[in-house]
């Protein structure tokens, strides 16, 4: 059984290589290959993770599987896969997901539907394919996405950090290509980043923490290889033990303290990058270039949260980090947490929206790793995942229906408002009566990502992560002001998350269609809303695994908090502090009124009939109210982003591209003056020297000339008088250096 | 088999000479019968050097590995100079590596050589043959002989089948007078090697250390050997005839030239200069890292600036074989701690990414010339600003050129990872902030290659006025679309796209080799 583990990364490879190779013309036999691949690799992770889970001492005996191994001079670079809680916990989660989606996919992509008419845009590659054809390049996606899916489930098996990050820039490189993936897509606002420029900015942000975290990867593996006699490698388990962490912690560097908390640092940076965290935070929302479920599976579900995942990972070295590195964590996720929830409220794309709230949600759990909330970091990752996955695809269905209104409303004579866009809510309204499946799924979603009390998922991990910072606050614990500022920063962001996500809903479900499209929209395909509404179902049920178990009533009812104990079990062997908070009513308070309070805001600010958005050019309400209170420049900085783009663009992007002007006018100017100048030198010289001792040089020059004659026409091939003089110069050099050298050594040799 | 072992290098060494002395005899006007005829013979080699790689792995290496297949005979007494050759782990891949992309070259080179092509294949085959023998040459004068023999036909190729507009003679020359530079150097320090040793023998000299203790002329001897070998790298600054030979020389030229030429250097650095004069390089390692790191960041940044794919592709060599250079450099600097823990295996990995960095070189920048060959017989331009859009046009071209451009930005799961991976792991170890420095690279790295080449060629719209005539590779028409890759195009990417991934999956038997004779290098010390 446990050798069919490695069928779970493998089989999504094959389904990759296949489509690839021999099914690139078929989008069905594509489409089918990729989803019994990964239906199969989701069979064997909840086989697995069922195991795993009925098994109470499973945290004692973790699975581990070799791999390969390379030899490193004497030692060895060991490297494998192994199944823990944590991963155990992750299989449930990603493969399942993957599979809903990629059954989404099977509809979005409109496998099936006729190909587009030849002509146009490249016949259609690289572009959407409009909502009655299929995508041109389907079988593409279909691949790209099935390596996606090897790429985060060998992450979540890897047993060290190497495997770790092999699969995590495979991950990269898919998020490039399928952000990317409409690469010939242009729009008329000049101003809007193109796919294209997307997928390369996407990239190269997270390219720049990859760097980072690959330099504390190299000083992890060179420091545990001294302390260990060259045994560790970089397997998990040989990195944890203690006297590896101790001796990590016991070498001190200059401005960080000990090794342990540099390594640490530098770590956490690739998970800055990968879980778009400030200051690298740039490049997600503009990741919903890319077609929508590539949104929830990379941008939503999977890949961003691997950031956090490496955490949870790494945590025995976070710690060994101690305060700078805990602290520097949930300062990092805290802020990103209030910072992105910000800007969301004042978003009109409805995917940018999400994508600043998974910015802040995985904030939220960043937050929870820096403050030591382990297991509600790890709840929050698997909630998340389910109900943020979802989301993006209601989205993506919106979208759809909205593509289908336009298209349907331009058959019947009407033309769409000037500057209309299908991803803009500001053109929606009143959805939820033309689709109705994908209605619920959203407000299911929206509800968990509020944090809607008692039924939703979201509810019982926020609550949790809540509940930790409160408790860690309200005992002073030693770690000093991180508490206060995770506590009060987390408050404030879940307020703003419950508000603009009842915004959200309201633009989008409720009121009048603001347009013809709006009013044309119709629901999506079955594939489509099939997989919604299961995600819906997990959304309400899954946050009970991990109920506190002293929560009045429910608690004991739902088994005692089973989460907690399989991921708690985990983290004590590897010596973290787990153990449950004592249960306080003041938190769940605090869940609830946040909760309730932001979506009352919201439907005050945007729901209330009469007021809110009636049409779609009208001012934002809350940008009304706020220019009112002469609060308009906060508001536009919002709108912009606090301009971090425009910032990053300058610093960054202008001065890389003068730096690598100026080098490459160095190289040919400089360096290949001197050499050219050199050249010409020399030239001159034997020139000049040819008249000082004519006889000498003469009789060489014509010895040597009357040879390269002889050697016959090869050389008179590039006969050109530069060359020749160039090639005499330098053998005559030879040989004048050859003797005169010869004299000298031997002279040396003799008195030697 | 013994005495078939002792033949095989020179048979692997001169089997081309051979079919190069047959080729000047073969009729000009039968140029199919000279394309088979050297094709077919240089399959020979390739064959000889993947029994080697075989033979080698099973025999050897579980026993140690060191010098196999070795043969010495008196050569020129007067000099105690010997016919001398030998392979260890470090050359066999290496041979297999000149091997298999001089049949590559040869096979891409009989349907894109056009013009002189009895004179092509006459020096291509020439050429082969002195790679080879620079890799097994373990006399002084032999390994001389070797490396100025693969000069003179790199010369011609670049100055006859060169384009006009590129300058070829200006190139050529520039690209000769260079090495020749360097070659003098390394003249005088072989003399200088033989009047401390009285030997030619690079093993024997290996043995006796010469000039240990007398750092002053050691570090002539040294910069010696280094001016050399340093040049072929090329390492910063000594680059700037790459570019220009590159850019210039026809596209198989290229590819032997960015493959196998360039690792001559390196491997000289790791077979004299690392094992001969340790001390001296311990001495100067710093300032080789620091050229190393500066060749991989600099070359990098360069290439951002590019407009022209060819030359882009040079420039990163430039910035490539900086790895090599640090990976060496620090192994060196290890030299002087090699009691600290830990310290010998850091050495060890360090010499074992600059060899991955070597051979996986070779296959990736190898196909990536031959993949601008693939654009240019097509359109006849290599402006980056004409292209876009291709991921449409030409899949298979899109397909095969994202493999082989990722792994050249070191992409974990392609051959390039491995390389930078180790070589960053020795340098981290030993010289800690030079390494942290080199680590930006990586990330300009993405940049050129997403940026400038995958942006340009593939994403965005294919505009049909940029490039109006397209040559249609089946039956040299114009077209008015690109056409997709033909068959002998995939043909000669195929083995190292294959090559590329699995020793990006998979890389344990390749650096089985190179551990195997990092270590007896560094046991040695």
């Amino acid at each position: 059984m446990t050798n069919l583990i490695y069928l779970i990364p493998f089989l999504p490879l094959l389904a990759f290589a296949l489509i690839t190779l021999f099914a690139n013309k078929n989008k069905k036999l594509s489409g089918l290959i990729a989803i019994a691949a990964i239906a199969s690799s989701w069979i064997i992770s909840w086989i697995v993770f069922y195991q795993a889970w009925t098994d109470h001492h499973f945290h004692e005996h973790p699975i581990s599987l070799p791999l390969i191994s390379i030899p490193t001079g004497a030692s060895e670079l060991t490297l494998g896969f192994t199944v823990d809680s944590l991963t155990a916990v992750m299989l449930f989660m990603v493969p399942f997901v993957c599979l809903m989606i990629f059954i989404y996919a099977w509809g979005y992509m409109g496998i099936g539907k006729p190909a587009a008419a030849e002509g146009g845009h490249g016949g259609g590659r690289g572009w959407p394919a409009g909502p009655e054809n299929v995508d041109p390049l389907a079988s593409r996606f279909f691949a790209y996405i099935s390596l996606f899916a090897c790429g985060m489930l060998g992450l979540v098996l890897a047993d060290n950090l190497v495997l770790l990050f092999v699969f995590w820039e495979i991950m990269g490189l898919c998020s490039y290509l399928l952000i990317s993936f409409w690469f010939a897509r242009k729009y008329d606002d000049p101003k809007r980043i193109m796919p294209k420029q997307a997928g390369f900015k996407a990239f190269i942000t997270t390219r720049i923490g990859d760097a980072i975290m690959f330099s504390g990867m190299m000083l992890l593996y060179a420091a545990a290889a001294v302390l260990t006699n060259g045994q560790a490698g970089l397997t998990f388990s040989a990195l944890f033990q203690p006297e590896v962490l101790a001796g990590l912690q016991s070498v001190a560097v200059p401005v960080f303290g000990t090794l342990a908390t540099l390594i640490a640092i530098l770590i956490f940076w690739g998970a800055i990058g990968k879980s778009a965290q400030f200051p690298l935070h740039v490049w997600l929302p503009d990741a919903m270039e890319g077609p929508t479920p590539v949104s929830a599976l990379i941008h939503a579900a999977t890949m961003v949260s691997a950031g956090v995942y490496l955490i949870i990972r790494m945590y025995p070295l976070m710690i060994a980090g101690a305060t700078p590195t805990l602290t520097f964590i949930g300062v990092i996720g805290a802020f990103t947490a209030l910072f992105a929830a910000i800007i969301a409220v004042s978003q009109t794309d409805i995917k940018r929206v999400l994508a600043f709230s998974t910015i802040s949600q995985l904030g939220f759990m960043f937050a929870a790793l820096g403050i030591g909330a382990y297991v509600a970091a790890t709840f929050h990752l698997i909630t998340h995942a389910f109900f943020k996955a979802m989301l993006f695809l209601s989205s993506g269905s919106v979208i759809h229906g909205m593509e289908h209104g336009e298209h349907h409303a331009h058959e019947h004579g009407h033309h769409e408002v000037a500057g209309f866009d299908p991803n803009d809510m500001r053109y929606m309204g009143g959805l939820r009566k033309k689709m109705p499946g994908t209605f619920i799924a959203f407000l299911v979603g929206g509800l968990a990502l509020s944090g809607f009390p008692l039924i939703t998922a979201g509810f019982w991990s926020k609550d949790e992560i809540l509940a930790e910072a409160y408790y860690r606050l309200s005992h002073g614990d030693a770690i000093g002001v991180l508490p206060v500022f995770a506590f009060f920063a987390l408050v404030i962001a879940a307020f703003f998350t419950a508000f603009y996500t009842w915004r959200q809903i309201t633009m989008t479900f409720m009121g009048k269609p603001r347009t013809e499209s709006a009013a044309s929209a119709s629901e999506s395909s079955l594939p489509m809303v099939a997989p919604l509404l299961i995600l819906a179902v997990f959304t309400l049920l899954l946050g009970f695994v991990g109920v506190h178990e002293d929560f009045p009533t429910l608690g004991p009812l739902l088994g005692g908090n089973p989460f907690h104990h399989f991921i708690g079990g985990l983290a004590e062997t590897l010596g973290i502090e787990a153990a449950t908070i004592p249960f306080s009513w003041l938190p769940v308070l605090f869940s609830t009124v946040l909760a309730l309070g932001g979506i009352g805001l919201g439907w005050w600010v945007y729901g209330r009939a009469g007021r809110g958005w009636q049409t779609h050019d009208q001012l934002d309400p809350l940008e009304a109210g706020m220019r009112k209170v002469g609060l308009g420049g906060l508001y536009n900085a919002m709108r912009r982003k606090f301009y971090f783009d425009e910032l990053y663009n300058i610093i960054f992007v202008r001065f890389s591209l003068w730096l690598s002007r100026a080098a490459a006018w160095f190289d040919r100017t400089v360096i290949d003056g001197v050499v050219n100048g050199v050249g010409r030198f020399g030239a001159w010289l034997a020139h000049i020297s040819s008249r000082f001792d004519s006889r000498f040089i003469d009789g060489i020059v014509n010895g040597l000339g009357s040879l390269a004659n002889k050697a016959g026409g090869a050389l008179r091939l590039v006969q050109t008088g530069q060359g020749q003089t160039y090639l005499l110069v330098a053998l005559l050099t030879v040989l004048l250096l050859l003797a005169l050298f010869a004299v000298q050594v031997a002279g040396i040799g003799v008195v030697g | 088999m013994a005495s078939f072992n002792e033949w095989i290098l020179t048979l692997t060494v001169f089997t081309p000479l051979a079919a190069a002395i047959v080729v000047l005899f073969l009729p000009r006007s039968n140029e199919r019968l000279i394309k088979l005829w050297s094709i077919a013979i240089s399959i020979i080699p390739l064959a000889l050097t993947i029994y080697m790689l075989v033979n080698y792995y099973t025999g050897h290496i579980p026993n140690g590995g060191g010098m196999q297949y070795e043969v010495k005979l008196s050569w020129i007494p007067q000099l105690n100079s010997f016919y001398h050759l030998g392979a260890d782990g470090l050359s066999v891949p290496l041979l297999f590596l000149t091997a298999l992309l001089s049949t590559l070259g040869l096979y891409y080179s009989s349907f894109t050589i056009k013009k002189r092509v009895k004179e092509f294949f006459f020096l291509f085959l020439l050429l082969e043959m002195g790679m080879m023998g620079v890799f097994v040459a373990l006399d002084f004068v032999l390994f001389y002989v070797f490396w100025e023999i693969g000069l003179v036909p790199m010369y011609f190729l670049i100055g006859i089948w060169g384009q006009a507009k590129d300058r070829p003679r200006y190139a050529a020359i520039k690209f000769f007078i260079y090495t020749l530079v360097g070659s003098v150097a390394m003249l005088l320090a072989i003399l200088a090697v033989y009047f401390a040793t009285n030997t030619f023998d690079i093993m024997e000299a290996v043995r006796l250390q010469p000039f240990a203790g007398n750092l002053t002329i050691a570090s002539l001897v040294f910069w010696g050997f280094m001016l050399a070998f340093m040049i072929k790298v090329p390492s910063f600054p000594f680059h700037t005839w790459l570019p220009d030979a590159h850019t210039a020389a026809p596209t198989a030229g290229s590819v032997i030239l960015a493959g196998v030429l360039l690792k001559l250097g390196a491997y000289g650095i790791i077979r004299i200069v690392l094992p001969m004069l340790p001390q001296a390089f311990s001495h100067w390692a710093i300032p080789i890292v620091i050229l190393g790191v500066i060749g991989i960041v600099y070359g990098a940044f360069v290439c951002i600036a590019q407009t022209d794919l060819k030359r882009l592709i040079a420039y990163s060599s430039v910035s490539h074989m900086g790895y090599v250079m640090l990976g060496l450099g620090a192994a060196a600097a290890g030299i002087s701690k090699m009691a600290e823990p830990g310290m010998t295996d850091s050495m060890a990995m360090a010499i074992n990414g600059a060899t991955l960095q070597m051979f996986n070189h070779g296959l990736i920048t190898g196909g990536l010339f031959f993949l601008v060959g693939v654009i240019y017989e097509r359109s006849h331009t290599r402006e980056l600003s004409m292209f876009g859009g291709l991921s449409a046009k030409t899949p298979a071209y899109y397909g095969i050129f994202m493999v082989v451009a990722f792994a050249s930005l070191g992409l974990p799961g392609l051959a390039g990872f491995w390389a930078e991976f180790f070589t960053f792991r020795g340098a981290f170890d030993i010289v800690t902030v030079w390494a942290a420095i080199g680590v930006i690279g990586i990330v300009a790295t993405a940049g050129y290659i997403l940026y400038r080449i995958i942006q340009s060629l593939f994403l965005g719209e294919y505009d049909p006025h940029k490039v109006d005539h397209w040559t249609d590779m089946k039956d040299g028409q114009e077209k008015h679309e690109p056409g997709d890759m033909v068959s002998f195009e995939k043909l000669v990417m195929w083995p190292l796209v294959i090559l590329i991934i699995i020793l990006g999956v998979f890389p344990t038997p390749l650096v089985d080799f190179f551990n195997q004779a990092a270590e007896s290098i560094i046991n040695a010390l």
